[in-house]
C-alpha cells in the first residue's frame, strides 16, 4: 500500500493511502469527535459529528468515510466545522432526557463528553422528545430508547455474529427506534444477553444492569481480565470499590472475540465478591437459576462429585 | 431467436395496423418523416422524446413499439457498434440524468465500463415519489419498452448482463405493464441470452418498493434491492464501482433510459440541437397546481418558465394572479413571479436556489401561503426521512415545529433566523441528497417571500388568507339577513334577526368557511381576512 502525505490542522502526516481521515488524525493525536464510528464496525457516517473541512471541497466531509489523498489539507476544528458540530450536538441534546445525575453512563457517556467540550446544555422546549420506552424485561440489560441517539453501533455489532442479529432499526424519521427482532422485549426476543451492544453504546441507552447502582465510572478501580471459558479469551473489566469487587463488565468485542453470557457469568463468579443470582432464558422467559445450571455445569459437577467421592473412598482406605 | 430481418418484418407488418388504428381514432398526425404526434394545441407546442410514444402505441403489444422503430437502436448497436463507441456517443450527447441531479449519463456509464468486474448491474430507478409528480409513471404505463431498450443499451455498453427495475408498488398499472413488456421481450428474444445472435445476454427483473420516499436515493435503493432497510449508504465508494452487492452498478431514472434509444436512432447531433448547450434535450414536467391545463408537458430545456405556465399551461386558474412556481418537489424551491422568465435548465434553476428535480412543477396563485407551502414540504420530508443521520432526522423535525408554530400564529421573533441556521446545518451536514436538499423549500421561500414570514410572526396575519389559525370570517353590511350562513354554521356561532345583519362570534368560530360558501353569491357578505 502506497503512502500519502496530507496536512491535518497544519500538521503534516504520512499514512497508507487506504486510511480514513479520522484514523490519520488519531495518529497525530488529533481527536475528531464521533458517536457512530467504531474502527471494528462498518462505517455508516450517521452521526455526522466527524465532519471536517477539506480545502477544495465545497461540502463538509465525514472524516470516518473519507479516505486520505496526497496533498489533502484538512481542518478538523475550523469555525464552520465547530458551528455545525454544535448544532448537531444540540439537536441530539434537544431529544435527550436530562438525566445525567443518575444515569449509569455518566462519566463515560460520549454525548456528555462532547457537550462538555463544545459548551452545550440541555434546554427547555415545547417540541417533541423521544417517547419513554424503557425495556426492563432482562435481568442483564436495560434498554432505554429515550436516551438512544440512533448511532446504530448496537445494530452493527449484533449483526456481526450471524446467529444473533437481534437488533435492528424500525420505523422512520424522528420515530426511528432500535428494536429486538419484530419489536419484542429483550426477554421475548432471541437476545442471548452477550452484551456486545452494551459495550459499544456511546450513551445510556443500553446499560449493564448488574453494574447499576453499584459503582460509577469514576469511582474505585478496575482491572482487565481475560475470560477462561473458551479460547477467544474475551476481555472483561473487574470493577472494585476499594473494599471488594462489585461487578464485571464486558469490554468491546475486538479481534473476532464474540462475547457471551456464559463467559461473563463465569468471570463474575470468579471475581465478584457477592455476585447476584444468575438468570437464564427458558422459552422466552427469564428464570432465576443456580450457578451450576447457568454455567451448564450440572452434569459435570455430579460426575466430579461422584469421582471425587470414589477417590476420597480410595484415599480413606 | 430475434434477428434484424425478423425485427423489420414485424415492423412492416405492424406499422400499417398502428397507422390505421390512429386514423380511426383520429388522435394523432403522422408526419412525412414517420414521426407521430398527438393532435391538439397542448401537444403540438411540446417536443416529445421521452413521451413520444405515450398515448400512441399499445403498451401491451411489443409489436406496436417495434412499429415505431422500437429496438432498432439496440439491434444497430449490437451489430455495428463497440462498447467504447456507445460510451463516446453518450458522452457526446451530454444526456444528463433526469432523476434530479443531472449527472451526465455518459460519464456515469464510463465509470462502470472501465471498472473491471465479473458482474455488473443496470438499475432503473422507478421509485418516483415527489408529491404531484407522475412523469415516470406515464412512461412506464405507456411506453415500457423504451425503458427496457435503454437499459439493454446501457447494459451492453458497461458490460452488465442483469438489470433491475425498482418500481414503487403504489404504481400497480406500471408494474403490470412492465411485467407484460418484460415477458414479451423475453419471448421475442430481445431479453435473454445471445440477443440478436450476438454474445450479449441481458435480462431484467422487477423489484417493488414499499412506499419509502428515500428509496429513490440511489444507495438506499440498492440497500432495498439487497433486502435491507432502505437507508442511504455513506459514499466510501462510487456505486459505479461498488454498488449492488458490491458490484459496479449504474442507476438511471426512467426518463433518462427512455431518452437513450431515441438518441441512438436519431443521432447525437439531432439530440444536441434540442435544448441548451449544457442541458441538451427535453425535460418532462408534471405541471400541476393552480394552472388551467394541468398535465404532463415535455419541452426543450431552456424554455422560459413563463412559456410553460402560460403558453402550454394556459395560465393561472380562474384568472387569479400568479404568485410562484415550485419545482423539484421536496428538494426544490419556490420561484417567485419576478423570476418567471428564468429558462428551465439545470444551471438556471440551480442559480436561483431551486432545482430541476425529477420534474414536479406546482403553480401557485395569490391565495397560496408560502409559509404553509414550506411547512407542507417539510412535513413530507420529516415523514420520509429514513432516520439514519442526525441533521435530517432531528433537524427537519425542529424546523417543522417552528413552521407549524408560525402558521398557527405562535411564531416568535427570531424564528426566521433559527430556520436559516438549521437549514444551513442540515444542508451542509446531512448524509444523503434528501437531507442536503430538505431545507430548500424553506430557504427559497424565506429568500423570496420573507415579508410573508414576517407578517405571520409579527402581525399574526396570513397575507394569502390561507392559514386557518390566522384568518377571521366577518359578515359585512352587505348582509341581507337571510340566515343561510347561520343555518350552515356547524357550531352555531352566527346570530342575527331576520333581515338584519348577522354576526359571527369570533371566539367560537372554527373557521371552516361554511358561512362564506352558504352566503348567496349575489350578496357575498361574508369575507375572510
Amino acid at each position: 500500500m502506497a503512502n500519502v502525505r496530507l496536512t491535518i490542522d497544519g500538521q503534516m502526516v504520512t499514512v497508507p493511502s487506504d486510511t480514513s481521515i479520522i484514523e490519520a488524525a488519531k495518529m497525530i493525536d488529533i481527536e475528531i469527535p464521533a458517536l457512530c464510528y467504531d474502527p471494528n464496525l462498518e462505517v455508516v457516517s450517521a452521526c455526522r459529528l466527524c465532519i471536517v473541512e477539506i480545502e477544495g471541497s465545497k461540502k463538509l466531509q465525514t472524516a470516518c468515510s473519507t479516505r486520505v489523498k496526497e496533498g489533502m489539507v484538512v481542518h478538523t476544528h475550523s469555525e464552520k466545522v465547530v458551528e455545525a458540530r454544535k448544532d448537531i450536538l444540540q439537536l441530539l441534546l434537544d431529544s435527550h432526557p436530562n438525566d445525567c445525575l443518575t444515569c449509569q453512563k455518566a462519566g463515560e457517556c460520549l454525548l456528555q463528553k462532547y457537550a462538555y467540550e463544545y459548551g452545550l446544555k440541555f434546554r427547555e422546549h415545547d417540541g417533541a422528545m423521544r417517547p419513554q420506552l424503557l425495556d426492563t424485561s432482562s435481568p442483564y440489560i436495560l434498554k432505554d430508547n429515550a436516551k438512544c441517539i440512533l448511532c446504530g453501533k448496537c445494530v452493527r455489532t449484533c449483526y456481526e455474529v450471524s446467529e444473533r442479529q437481534v437488533l435492528y432499526f424500525a420505523d422512520r424519521g424522528y420515530g426511528t427506534k432500535i428494536v429486538c427482532d419484530a419489536d419484542q422485549t429483550l426477554e421475548e426476543s432471541s437476545c442471548v444477553s452477550c452484551n456486545r451492544c452494551v459495550t459499544v453504546c456511546p450513551v445510556g441507552a443500553l446499560i449493564d444492569k448488574r453494574v447499576m447502582g453499584k459503582i460509577r465510572a469514576w469511582e474505585g478501580s478496575s482491572k482487565v481480565v481475560n475470560c477462561k471459558v473458551c479460547q477467544y479469551g474475551c476481555e472483561f473489566e473487574v470493577k472494585s470499590n476499594g473494599k471488594e469487587n462489585v461487578a464485571v463488565v464486558a469490554k468491546p468485542p475486538a479481534n473476532g472475540r464474540p462475547l457471551c453470557l456464559k463467559g461473563r457469568l463465569t468471570t463474575e463468579l470468579l471475581y465478584v465478591d457477592k455476585p447476584e443470582d444468575p438468570y437464564r432464558k427458558v422459552d422466552g422467559k427469564f428464570e432465576k437459576t443456580t450457578w451450576a445450571k447457568a454455567l451448564s455445569l450440572v452434569d459435570i459437577m455430579e460426575k466430579v462429585e461422584k469421582l471425587d467421592s470414589v477417590n476420597d473412598e480410595i484415599g480413606e482406605k | 431467436m430475434i434477428t434484424v430481418e425478423r425485427l423489420r418484418e414485424i415492423k412492416e407488418k405492424q406499422r400499417p395496423i398502428l397507422e390505421a388504428r390512429l386514423k380511426e381514432k383520429d388522435i394523432a398526425t403522422i408526419n412525412e418523416d414517420g414521426s407521430i404526434v398527438l393532435k391538439g394545441e397542448y401537444y403540438e407546442r411540446q417536443v416529445r422524446i421521452a413521451l413520444k410514444n405515450c398515448g400512441i402505441i399499445d403498451p401491451y403489444n411489443i409489436e406496436d413499439y417495434i412499429a415505431v422503430d422500437g429496438y432498432s437502436a439496440l439491434a444497430d448497436i449490437l451489430m455495428n457498434k463497440s462498447r467504447q463507441e456507445i460510451i463516446d456517443d453518450m458522452k457526446a450527447s451530454n444526456l444528463r440524468g433526469r432523476g434530479g441531479a443531472g449527472f451526465p449519463t455518459g460519464r456515469k456509464w464510463e465509470e462502470a465500463f472501465k471498472y473491471d468486474a465479473d458482474q455488473k448491474y443496470m438499475i432503473c430507478n422507478a421509485d418516483e415519489g415527489d408529491p404531484g409528480a407522475f412523469m415516470d409513471r406515464s412512461i412506464l404505463e405507456n411506453d415500457p419498452h423504451a425503458v427496457l431498450e435503454g437499459m439493454a443499451i446501457g447494459g451492453y455498453a458497461v458490460g452488465a448482463s442483469k438489470g433491475f427495475i425498482y418500481v414503487r408498488a403504489e404504481y400497480p398499472l406500471a408494474v403490470k405493464t412492465l411485467r407484460v413488456a418484460i415477458e414479451q421481450a423475453r419471448e421475442l428474444g430481445i431479453l435473454g441470452n445471445n440477443i440478436f445472435g450476438t454474445d450479449f445476454s441481458f435480462d431484467i427483473e422487477l423489484r417493488l418498493g414499499s412506499g419509502a420516499f428515500v428509496c429513490g436515493e440511489g444507495t438506499a435503493l440498492i440497500e432495498s434491492i439487497e433486502g435491507k432497510r432502505g437507508m442511504p449508504r455513506t459514499k466510501v465508494f462510487r456505486t459505479a464501482h461498488k454498488g449492488l452487492w458490491q458490484k459496479p452498478t449504474i442507476i438511471n431514472n426512467v426518463e433518462t433510459y427512455a431518452n437513450v434509444p431515441v438518441i441512438f436512432q436519431k443521432g447525437v447531433d439531432w439530440f444536441r440541437s434540442i435544448g441548451t448547450e449544457k442541458s441538451p434535450g427535453t425535460k418532462v414536467f408534471a405541471l400541476v397546481g393552480k394552472v388551467e391545463n394541468a398535465g404532463l408537458v415535455e419541452v426543450p430545456m431552456g424554455m422560459p418558465l413563463r412559456e410553460i405556465v402560460y403558453d402550454i399551461g394556459g395560465g393561472v386558474q380562474d384568472g387569479k394572479k400568479f404568485k410562484a412556481v415550485q419545482t423539484g418537489g421536496p428538494s426544490g424551491g419556490c420561484i417567485p413571479a419576478d423570476l418567471i422568465d428564468t429558462p428551465v435548465d439545470f444551471e438556471s434553476l440551480d442559480k436561483i436556489g431551486s432545482i430541476m428535480g425529477s420534474g414536479g412543477m406546482v403553480v401557485m396563485d395569490e391565495e397560496t401561503c408560502m409559509v404553509d407551502i414550506a411547512r407542507f414540504f417539510l412535513d413530507f420530508t420529516v415523514e420520509e426521512s429514513c432516520g439514519k443521520c442526525v441533521p435530517c432526522r432531528e433537524g427537519t423535525k425542529r424546523m417543522l415545529e417552528i413552521l407549524e408554530n408560525i402558521v398557527a400564529g405562535k411564531g416568535e421573533e427570531g424564528d426566521i433566523e433559527k430556520l436559516e441556521r438549521l437549514s444551513d446545518t442540515i444542508s451542509s451536514a446531512s448524509l444523503c441528497g434528501l437531507g442536503q436538499t430538505a431545507a430548500n423549500p424553506v430557504v427559497t421561500t424565506i429568500k423570496y417571500f420573507r415579508d410573508e414570514y414576517e407578517a405571520h410572526i409579527k402581525e399574526k396575519k396570513c397575507p394569502a388568507g390561507s392559514c386557518q389559525a390566522l384568518v377571521q370570517y366577518f359578515i359585512t353590511e352587505k348582509c341581507i339577513g337571510c340566515g343561510a350562513c347561520a343555518r350552515a354554521c356547524p357550531v352555531g356561532c352566527i346570530s342575527g334577526d331576520k333581515k338584519e345583519r348577522h354576526v359571527i362570534d369570533q371566539d367560537r368560530c372554527i373557521k371552516c368557511g361554511a358561512c362564506m360558501e352558504a352566503c348567496p353569491p349575489k350578496v357575498s357578505a361574508v369575507v375572510r381576512r
